[in-house]
């Protein structure tokens, strides 16, 4: 089966001019927070991680039509069915025709603030001395994967500068896959506009991912 | 899903009519409380903890967190310094860790450079400091365009940067989470924390704006 991301943006064109909004407007339909809430609340259940909810977002096929906490409700739903914990026919009737499967946790109401606060880190122990060093001239993999991946499309086969190293971190694409953490070296590396984008770059324009 | 809401195209058309979309809006939010029904039913949620999520990032973690944490750098050069060189421990050293912010790096505006920061894949923003992501920052036109074209995205933001100024665009790709350090405006020398923190806008921090000069400041 083909792998396809539909959030891979960076780079493309026709788009249209960005709307911004004022500081104090979180929500914009009455069922977003809720949306929001019930996503925090079932990834604390640690039935997926957060690769996985990413992958399951980012290959919806209309996700380009859907608004961000759309995008959310149909991942959780996604995610939810398929490990059995909710089926559709079940949201479709609004409530439960199945038995609830055991889960790892439940988040409950005081356990909010603590997990809040700690969050998910994803820095691990150092597994090997780094590979390379600030400064160093890299070119990043071109050949794209069949896979979650966090290396934009954009980014791909470029040559850029190593600037940070950020340790050993979870390394997205198996952990996505349900294949483990493999902890990798993390770096931020910087591309000039022309390396990335030709002649049409801006000058003195500079990106960088972290890879 | 069969569901249809405000597209991208829709959301950003301003003759738009709104009511068009009632009905549709009402469909999803009858699925969302369908949901919210099954997963209670199924005890998969403690009801109370969705309240006391969306309460947090309503009412307690947003903006004025970041803006707190720029103020202090501007006012406390040992502070600027640690934020810079170590932001997950400056920035916890404030009250603010967790979600979404477990690895913070802050980048300081300079004469020379404007740091501007994106998630070009999805929506990865510096929860503890900022709260929740606006729309724009997560939808597709702010995402495509503003790693090659970044003055252009400035403009639709009303900002204009001096012609020679050299631009970096941090494209949070991994667990990493950009904090951008506005410039600190001239004529603020008399200010203290609390006032300068008024001069710290959200955009300021994302890069798709300039601190307020303290005449603009409410």
């Amino acid at each position: 089966m083909t792998y396809e991301s539909h959030a891979d943006l960076g780079g493309r064109l026709g788009f249209g001019s960005v709307v911004p909004e004022p500081e104090g407007e979180l929500f914009h339909a009455r069922w977003e927070p809720m949306v929001l809430a019930l996503t925090l609340a079932m990834g604390a259940t640690r039935s997926w991680n957060i690769d996985m909810s990413r992958s399951a977002r980012e290959t919806l096929p209309e996700y380009l039509q859907m608004s961000y906490y759309q995008i959310w409700l149909a991942a959780l739903e996604k995610l939810m069915a398929e490990r059995g914990q909710v089926l559709p026919d079940e949201v479709d009737a609004g409530r439960m025709l199945h038995p609830p499967v055991p889960l790892a946790r439940v988040l409950a109401a005081a356990d909010v603030p603590a997990a809040l606060a700690q969050g998910s880190p994803t820095l691990r122990p150092e597994v090997a001395a780094p590979q390379f060093s600030v400064g160093q001239r890299v070119r990043t993999q071109a050949r794209p994967v069949p896979h979650h991946t966090r290396l934009p499309g954009y980014a791909r086969g470029r040559c850029g500068v190593i600037e940070r190293l950020h340790g050993c971190h979870v390394f997205a694409d198996p952990h996505a896959q349900g294949l483990g953490e493999n902890p990798e070296h993390l770096y931020t590396v910087v591309f000039s506009g022309e390396e990335l984008w030709g002649a049409d770059a801006a000058a003195g324009t500079r990106v960088s991912v972290d890879a | 899903m069969g569901l249809r809401l405000c597209d991208y195209s829709a959301m950003h058309d301003h003759d738009h009519d709104h009511h068009e979309d009632h009905s549709e809006l009402d469909d999803t939010e009858l699925r969302v409380r369908a949901l919210q029904t099954v997963l209670t039913q199924k005890g998969y949620i403690d009801p109370a903890a969705l309240d006391l999520l969306i309460d947090t990032y309503q009412t307690r973690i947003g903006p004025r967190n970041g803006a707190r944490v720029v103020a202090r750098a501007w006012s406390d050069t040992a502070f600027f310094d640690w934020l810079v060189s170590d932001a997950t421990a400056a920035i916890s050293s404030m009250g603010y860790t967790g979600r979404q912010g477990e690895h913070m790096v802050a980048v300081p505006n300079t004469d020379q450079v404007h740091n501007m920061v994106v998630c070009t894949l999805c929506s990865c923003y510096p929860w503890p400091v900022l709260g929740l992501p606006p729309v724009w920052y997560k939808s597709a036109p702010y995402r495509s365009r503003v790693v090659r074209d970044p003055r252009g995205v400035l403009a639709d933001f009303g900002v204009s940067l001096p012609p020679g100024k050299d631009i970096r665009l941090w494209d949070s790709t991994a667990e990493v989470r950009y904090l951008v350090i506005p410039q600190r405006p001239a004529g603020t020398g008399h200010m203290d924390q609390e006032q300068l923190a008024g001069l710290v806008t959200r955009d300021s921090m994302i890069g798709t704006g300039l601190a307020r000069l303290p005449a603009a400041a409410p």
